[in-house]
C-alpha cells in the first residue's frame, strides 16, 4: 500500500503519457530532421507535441522550444537571455528560487535576489523598482515549488515590457495546477517540465515569446528553430504533448477535485495535531501543495517514519549524500532553522485518490505522535564543551 | 505475526553490510541507516577510503540495501555528534586527557540518539557491525562477551551498555571471524567485502587533532607550558597540553641521552612532565564515571581483567569501588603507563562487567 504524495518532484506517468510511448514504440523510428518519409512521420509527431504543449499555456507552436527538462530550459532563458541583451548588466531575481535558476545565476554578475515575506511572497512594487533599462532579465518562479505561494506578477511584467529587459518564469510547478495563459502573464519565457505533468523526466520545454530574442546555448544543427541542436528527445516530446492534452482536457475538474482533496487533508490534519502550521499563503498558492512544520519533531524523522508506512512526502532537498537538507525556501521566509528542519511538503497530483487522503489523514497524525514522543526535536543538548574545568 | 524491525546502523564498510544482510536473510525487517556524524562532510568528489562518513561509503552501503532489497537512509546527527562526542573530545584533550571518542560516539550516538531514532521509526532493535556477543540468562539478564575472534573483539568500545541497552541491541557479527565476514560478504554478492579496515578518527581524517581541538576550542582555553622532568626541571616549552599524551615518545622537542616519554600531563600548571620508560609505569588507577553491565551483579571489591587501551591485552587487578561511579583499580603487578581519558574496561574472562574512564595513574 503506497500513497504517494510528492508530485512536485515528479508525478507518476500518466496513462495518457503511457498510452502515448507505447504507440511510439511500435512505430518505426525516424529522425525528425532526416527528408525520408520516416523522418516525415517523426516530423509530424513531433510537431503535434508542441502544438500540445503550447496549448496548454495558451502559446504558438513556433514559441516552445524542447529541453531535456526544467533545469535546461532555466539554464537556456538565463544564458540565452542575458548573452542577447549583453550590453545590459543587471539581472533580477529572488532568494527563493529553485537550484537550476540559483546556480546559473551564480555565475552572473550584478544580481539583484529580492527576499520574501513571511508567507513566501516577493514584493512586485520593490521588484518592479529595481527594474530599469540596464536590467537584461527578471527571473522567476511563477509558483514557489517548497511551499507553493503564486507571485503577484502584473506589476513586473508592466515595468520589465516599459524598460525592455526580458521577463522569464520558471512555471515548472505552476503548468497544469493553475491556469496559465503566456499573453495574459506577458512574460518573455516561461520554462515548463514534462515530468511534473505526469510526463517521464527528461523532456521539458522553454516557451520565448519572440525566438529571434535569444541567444542559443546549445549548438550544432538547426534543431528547435536554431535554439537547442540536438536531435530532439521524440519520445519524451510525445509523451509530454499526450501529458499536456490531457491535463488541458480535464484542468477544471481536476484542479476542483485535488483542491477539495487538498483543503480535506490539511483541516484534518491541522485538527488533529495541535501546533501544526502552514508555510505559505492560505489563497494564492498551488492548491495541490502544502508545507506543513511539524511541532517536536525533525522532518527527517517523519519523512523516513512516513516512508515505512507507505507515504511518500519530501523535505527541503536531498545532500549527493542523500541526506535531507532544511529548505532554502523557508530559511528565507524566516523560518529558524529548527523550524525548517521540523517541516514537509506534501503534494497532491493526478493519481491522489480520496483514499490516499483518508490514509494520510490517519497515518500521519499518528506518525507524528510517535516520533514527538520516541524522538522529541530540537533535542535537549547536552554540551561538553560547558563541562571545561 | 509482524517480522521485527532492526535499524541497522551502516558504515558503509564490510562488516555493517554483511551485519545488515544477515539480519535480512534471518528475516528481520531491516531498516538501514548511514549516519552523517562529522561537521563537514567532504565533497563528493573527494576520493577518501577509510573513514566512515564519505559519500562514497554512503553510496557502498545504499548498493547493499539495494542489492538485499531493504529500505535505506542516510541520516543527520551532525548536530548531536558535534555537542556530544567532538564537544567531549575537545574539552577531554584542553584537560589534558586522552579521549576515547569511539566509546563516546556509541554511548551517546549509537545505543543512545540512534536507539531514539529507532523507536521514532517504530524498531525493536538497533543493530551494528561491532565483534562483540550479547547473551542473555535464564533469569533475563544480558550479558556483553567478546567475540569470537580476539583479533577483532571490540567489546571494549562497549562497556557503557546496560541492561536496557543490550536488550534492544543485535551484534550478528559477534560469533563470527573476520575471514568469515568477508566470505560472507562475497557470497552475498557485497562489492566491498575487500575494502580496507576503518582506522583513524572519524572526523580527523587527516588524523591532527590538535589542530582540530585548537579550532574548536574557546579562546581561553588552550593551556600552554612547560616540559619538565620529575625534579621538576625545565626541558622546553610546549604550544599546549592537548597536543600530549601519556606514554608518547615521539614530537617531545627535547634532546636527551636516553628516550623520554610523557609520564604527566598537569593541566593546572599546564606542565608535562617527561620521565624514563620505567618511570612510566603504574601500579594501577581511578576509574570515574563507572558504568556496569549488570550493577546488580557485583561487590564492593572484586578480582577482573582491565583492559586500559583497545589495543593492550588485558591486566589482573583488584577492584575496589570508592563511590558509586568511581574505582580504584590495583594491577597485580606493576602495570604500564596508564593514560587519563582512555577507557578502563573490566572484564572476567569473556565477559565484559563494565568499565569507567581513566581519571589518573597510581603511582604508589
Amino acid at each position: 500500500m503506497s500513497t504517494y504524495l510528492d508530485h512536485n518532484a515528479g508525478s507518476p506517468l500518466r496513462p495518457e503519457a503511457k498510452g502515448a510511448i507505447a504507440r511510439f514504440a511500435d512505430d518505426a523510428g525516424g529522425n525528425p530532421s532526416s527528408v525520408h518519409r520516416a523522418g516525415q512521420s517523426a516530423r509530424r509527431m513531433l510537431e503535434e507535441a508542441r502544438a500540445r504543449v503550447a496549448a496548454l499555456i495558451g502559446a504558438d507552436a513556433r514559441q516552445i522550444i524542447f529541453t531535456s527538462g526544467g533545469t535546461e530550459a532555466n539554464n537556456l532563458a538565463i544564458f540565452g537571455a542575458t548573452r542577447a541583451l549583453a550590453s545590459r548588466r543587471k539581472v533580477i531575481s529572488s532568494s527563493i528560487e529553485h537550484s537550476s535558476i540559483l546556480k546559473p545565476l551564480d555565475a552572473l554578475e550584478n544580481v539583484i535576489r529580492s527576499s520574501p515575506d513571511r508567507e513566501g511572497r516577493l514584493s512586485p512594487d520593490e521588484i518592479a523598482a529595481s527594474i530599469d533599462t540596464d536590467t537584461a532579465l527578471v527571473t522567476l518562479a511563477l509558483a514557489n515549488s517548497e511551499v507553493g505561494t503564486i507571485q503577484e506578477i502584473g506589476t513586473i511584467a508592466e515595468a520589465a515590457a516599459r524598460d525592455g529587459a526580458m521577463f522569464h518564469l520558471d512555471a515548472a510547478q505552476a503548468v497544469g495546477r493553475i491556469p496559465i495563459n503566456v499573453a495574459e502573464l506577458r512574460c518573455d519565457l516561461m520554462t515548463m517540465s514534462g515530468h511534473k505533468l505526469g510526463a517521464p523526466a527528461g523532456i521539458g520545454a522553454l516557451f520565448v515569446a519572440d525566438p529571434s530574442m535569444l541567444t542559443p546555448m546549445m549548438r550544432g544543427g538547426p534543431q528547435e528553430g536554431g535554439l537547442r541542436a540536438g536531435t530532439p528527445n521524440l519520445l519524451g516530446a510525445i509523451a509530454f504533448g499526450a501529458a499536456a492534452a490531457a491535463v488541458r482536457e480535464h484542468f477544471h475538474d481536476e484542479a476542483l477535485r485535488l483542491s477539495m482533496l487538498a483543503n480535506e487533508l490539511l483541516a484534518e490534519l491541522l485538527d488533529a495535531i495541535p501546533g501544526l502550521r502552514l508555510n505559505g499563503p492560505i489563497r494564492d498558492r498551488l492548491p495541490n501543495t502544502m508545507n506543513l512544520t511539524f511541532p517536536k519533531v525533525l522532518g527527517e524523522s517523519m519523512l523516513i517514519a512516513l516512508d515505512l508506512e507507505g507515504i511518500h512526502v519530501s523535505m527541503g532537498s536531498a545532500c549527493a549524500a542523500g541526506a535531507v537538507e532544511p529548505s532554502h525556501v523557508l530559511l528565507a521566509m524566516g523560518l529558524t532553522h529548527d523550524e525548517a528542519r521540523s517541516s514537509l511538503r506534501l503534494s497532491l497530483g493526478w493519481n491522489t485518490t480520496r483514499n490516499d487522503i483518508a490514509r494520510a489523514a490517519n497515518l500521519i497524525p499518528r506518525i507524528w505522535r510517535r516520533v514527538s514522543e520516541a524522538e522529541p526535536s530540537p533535542s535537549p543538548s547536552r554540551s561538553h564543551m560547558e563541562n571545561l574545568r | 505475526m509482524s517480522r521485527r524491525r532492526v535499524l541497522v546502523a551502516m558504515s558503509g564498510g564490510v562488516d555493517s553490510s554483511v551485519a545488515a544482510a544477515m539480519l535480512c536473510e534471518q528475516g528481520y525487517d531491516v531498516v538501514g541507516v548511514a549516519m552523517r556524524l562529522a561537521p563537514d562532510a567532504p565533497a563528493p568528489s573527494t576520493k577518501r577510503r577509510g573513514t566512515c562518513c564519505s559519500h562514497d561509503d554512503f553510496e557502498d552501503a545504499r548498493r547493499v540495501s539495494e542489492r538485499m532489497g531493504f529500505p535505506f537512509y542516510v541520516v543527520d546527527l551532525r548536530t548531536d555528534f558535534g555537542a556530544r562526542v567532538i564537544g567531549n573530545f575537545v574539552s577531554e584533550y584542553l584537560a589534558g586527557r586522552t579521549p576515547n571518542p569511539c566509546v563516546m560516539c556509541n554511548r551517546e550516538i549509537k545505543f543512545d540518539r540512534l536507539w531514539s531514532r529507532a523507536r521514532a521509526l517504530a524498531a525493536d532493535f538497533v543493530a551494528t557491525g561491532h565483534y562483540a556477543r550479547v547473551s542473555r540468562d535464564e533469569s533475563g539478564r544480558y550479558h556483553l562477551l567478546r567475540a569470537v575472534d580476539a583479533s577483532k573483539d571490540q567489546s571494549y568500545f562497549l562497556f557503557t551498555l546496560g541492561q536496557t541497552e543490550l536488550s534492544r541491541t543485535l551484534f550478528p557479527l559477534g560469533a563470527m571471524t573476520k575471514t568469515e565476514v568477508r566470505a560472507r560478504a562475497r557470497v552475498l554478492g557485497l562489492a566491498n567485502a575487500d575494502k580496507a579496515e576503518s582506522q583513524e578518527i572519524c572526523f580527523v581524517p587527516d588524523g591532527d587533532y590538535a589542530r582540530l581541538v585548537e579550532r574548536m576550542a574557546p579562546d581561553d582555553a588552550i593551556r600552554t607550558g612547560h616540559i619538565i622532568d620529575a625534579e621538576g626541571k625545565i626541558l622546553a616549552d610546549h604550544a599546549g597540553i592537548h597536543r600530549f599524551t601519556v606514554g608518547q615518545r615521539r614530537g617531545l622537542g627535547i634532546a636527551a641521552s636516553e628516550p623520554r616519554y610523557v609520564r604527566e600531563i598537569r593541566r593546572d600548571s599546564g606542565d608535562v612532565v617527561v620521565g624514563s620508560r620505567t618511570e612510566l609505569n603504574s601500579r594501577g588507577l581511578i576509574a570515574r564515571d563507572v558504568d556496569f553491565v549488570d550493577p546488580a551483579s557485583h561487590e564492593s571489591a572484586f578480582d577482573a581483567e582491565v583492559k586500559i587501551r583497545y589495543r593492550h591485552p588485558a591486566l589482573p587487578a583488584r577492584l575496589t569501588l570508592a563511590s558509586s561511579r568511581t574505582a580504584e583499580v590495583r594491577f597485580v603487578s606493576d602495570g604500564p603507563a596508564v593514560t587519563p581519558g582512555q577507557a578502563c574496561v573490566f572484564y572476567r574472562g569473556d565477559e565484559v562487567l563494565g568499565g569507567g574512564f581513566i581519571e589518573r595513574a597510581l603511582r604508589e
